[in-house]
């Protein structure tokens, strides 16, 4: 703890016995609808702690409802998903609340900044709702803030800001609370070349530090940076080695 | 540390770059359950107090509060259009109601105390074959009885004295030139009467408890009745004959306005007319009352001369001061509550419309606070607080604008403003409830937005 670890956080023995991150079994989604879209179909995925994963696909493949599930904002048809040991086909909206506050990180294609709110206010949101303690949620949100490089826009609005720093934010605001893994939904969507590769360095530290991390892209340059790379096409999920 | 070095590979600190006492502190309590709860099985295992600190500070309601005042004050313009509703609403409310006290203050100021202050008390009466006739009857000693009732201050009592057709002079003579004319009204009064009624003695002096009492042929003159018999003063100790007997007059008076009659009239102490003409009964007392004391003496009154049958006996209560002025200003009242009633509604339909508005440019963030752990009811709770804090606002500013016209009204027309503190804060609480009632509908709108649509909506 005192000094950052550098070895590769692939599964580790000790991962073996431990719970998985994620774990699908089996998962379908369908849209009801004249005909019903199988936007998942069985969709089977396990992803440990420390991993890097990259799930690359066209548009139209189920990206982004698999996506929506791992991130407990809708829920699968059929099929489980555990998620940290915790089966979540049973859990009230409540605990899926609770759940996805306390251990699931977001960032999003347009970042979904608050625009009257300070960089430091927009990181603290995160802390609101995820149980994070009064006392130490301003350290906290400043120590995430320091360590994707923005603490020299602490009072900015985010209008004010260059895409890669407003992404930054929305990172520090993912990590802040110390989340089990971070689901990331095409970061650099909507940043130049230069700013992308500023995300994506950041995501290689995080994941370096030991981070879970999800990332969903049709980016080649984007998944390259994954170290397990996962295809989804037609609603169905195939391993890239 | 001293954490094993397994668990340091399973989770390792996420921010390196900042080491600091306090950072590792946190670091190790969160590590805590986390390590618990990475025992398979033992989910539900972490300990209560640990289980407790971490939901504790969950949305509590200062974040609650911050969060609705950062809504709220995000859009300074907004805002102001916003609440201009409600402050019209709670202000006509606040100047109607203030209105209405002052204005009441100073009707009760120019109040006529003079005819508020008697109560008249007779028999009742009944219409039978042969006329109008009394069903109760006022005892002779009225005065002791009513005297004793709070808030009572004079108490007289008179009734007429039939003298049977016989004469009234000062002198006997018998002038059969002299068209016969009909003889001043003789009346028996009790020693209270004068003062009752406010009277004034022109000259001499009224007779007391002692006369009434001994049954001395005393008498007392009506005004025009003295000026009728020729006399003006009393210091030669003048005699009235009534029916050939004389009675010495020592006094006149005047000014009995309630019983004008009385001018006319020679007076005798009620127990000379008892000892003297047989008087039957007292047609009526007449009571001095504090100001106020109308309804209390009108109750018991009735009770205190005949407890047997307090219904034969009927007490005249000033009528409420300026029943009709009142009656008016109820009027204006009401039209002016309804018309703040009206504004209040369109206030908070301004409220309830500007919520929606701003529920609907809001999607992304309540997509957002969704993703980050927002339940529903937090969701709920900040869009209704938001609407409170904006019908709060406009509650506050309407009450202290309505103080400051009932104020302004006040000085010019120089009355006292009179006006209930506590209804004022009655009436900046009631724009707190019309912006809660107005944001019920849009935040639940806002909780039922599923978090992806949410999400989908404008980017921030």
């Amino acid at each position: 703890m005192t000094a950052p670890t550098t070895e590769p956080a692939a599964p580790t023995p000790a991962a073996a016995h431990e719970p998985p991150v994620i774990e699908l079994r089996d998962l379908r989604r369908t849209f009801p609808g004249e005909p019903p879209v199988e936007a998942l179909r069985g969709v089977d995925l396990t992803v440990h702690r420390g991993d890097y994963v990259s799930v690359v696909g066209p548009s139209g493949s189920g990206k982004s409802t698999l996506l929506h599930i791992l991130g407990l904002l809708d829920r699968p048809t059929a099929g489980d998903y555990v998620l940290d040991g915790v089966p979540t086909r049973e859990l009230s909206e409540q605990d899926r609340s609770r759940l996805r506050g306390g251990r699931i990180g977001f960032v999003f294609q347009s970042f979904h900044l608050l625009p009257h709110r300070s960089v430091l206010d927009n990181v603290l949101l995160a802390t609101l709702y995820s149980g994070v303690p009064r006392a130490t949620r301003r350290t906290r949100a400043l120590a995430a803030l320091e360590r994707v490089g923005m603490s020299h826009r602490l009072d900015f609005l985010p209008p004010v800001l260059s895409g890669g720093e407003r992404q930054r934010v929305a990172v520090a605001r993912a990590v802040v609370t110390s989340p089990d893994v971070l689901l990331a939904d095409e970061p650099t969507g909507n940043l130049d070349s230069s700013n992308s590769a500023g995300v994506l360095d950041l995501f290689d530290e995080l994941h370096r530090d030991g981070l879970t991390l999800v990332v969903i892209t049709h980016d080649d340059v984007v998944s390259a940076h994954a170290r397990r790379r996962v295809r989804i096409s037609d609603g169905l999920l195939d391993e890239v080695a | 540390m001293s954490a094993p070095a397994g668990q340091r590979t399973r989770r390792p600190g996420l921010l390196p770059g900042t080491r600091t006492a306090l950072g590792r502190a946190a670091g190790r309590l969160r590590r805590l359950p986390r390590s618990v709860r990475a025992a398979p099985g033992a989910v539900r295992g972490v300990p209560a107090s640990v289980r407790a600190a971490l939901s504790g500070d969950r949305f509590g309601p200062r974040d609650l509060l911050a969060e609705a005042a950062h809504g709220v004050g995000s859009r300074p313009g907004r805002l102001l259009l916003t609440i201009i509703g409600t402050v019209l609403g709670i202000g006509s409310l606040v100047v109607t109601l203030g209105l209405a006290q002052t204005a009441a203050g100073q009707i009760a100021q120019q109040f006529d105390a003079a005819a508020s202050t008697r109560v008249v008390v007779e028999p009742s009466t009944s219409r039978g074959q042969g006329g109008e006739r009394a069903t109760g009857r006022i005892p002779w000693d009225v005065e002791d009885r009513l005297g004793r009732i709070a808030g009572v201050d004079q108490v007289g009592a008179l009734g007429a004295v039939d003298i049977g057709g016989a004469r009234v002079a000062t002198v006997l003579v018998n002038d059969p030139s002299v068209t016969p004319t009909t003889p001043p009204a003789v009346v028996a009064a009790t020693p209270g009467l004068l003062d009752a009624l406010s009277g004034r003695v022109v000259t001499g002096r009224w007779f007391d408890a002692g006369h009434d009492a001994r049954a001395d042929r005393v008498v007392v003159l009506g005004a025009r009745a003295a000026t009728r018999l020729g006399i003006h003063r009393v210091d030669r100790q003048p005699a009235v004959l009534i029916d050939e007997r004389p009675y010495t007059v020592i006094g006149i008076v005047d000014d009995v306005a309630r019983r004008s009659d009385l001018l006319d009239a020679v007076v005798l102490p009620l127990g000379t007319a008892r000892a003297d003409f047989r008087v039957a009964s007292l047609e009526q007392a007449h009571v001095r009352i504090a100001v106020g004391a109308g309804p209390v003496v009108g109750e018991q009154a009735p009770l205190a001369l005949a407890p047997n049958a307090p219904e034969t006996i009927q007490a005249q209560v000033p009528p409420p001061p300026s029943a009709v002025r009142e009656g008016v200003q109820g009027d204006v009242n009401a039209i002016f509550l309804a018309l703040a009633a009206v504004a209040l509604l369109v206030g908070g339909l301004g409220i309830a419309n500007v919520t929606l508005l701003s529920v609907r440019e809001r999607m992304g963030e309540i997509g957002l606070r969704r993703a980050l752990g927002a339940t529903t009811r937090h969701i709920v709770q900040q869009f209704l607080a938001e609407s409170a804090v904006i019908g709060l606002l406009g509650g506050l500013i309407g009450a202290a604008l309505g103080v400051g016209v009932v104020v302004a009204v006040s000085v010019a027309r120089a009355w006292t403003p009179i006006l209930d503190t506590g209804l004022v804060v009655v009436c900046a609480l009631l724009g707190l409830v019309t912006g809660l009632l107005a944001g019920a509908y849009p935040a639940l709108r806002a909780a039922r937005t599923e978090p992806i649509a949410a999400l989908r909506g404008t980017p921030g």
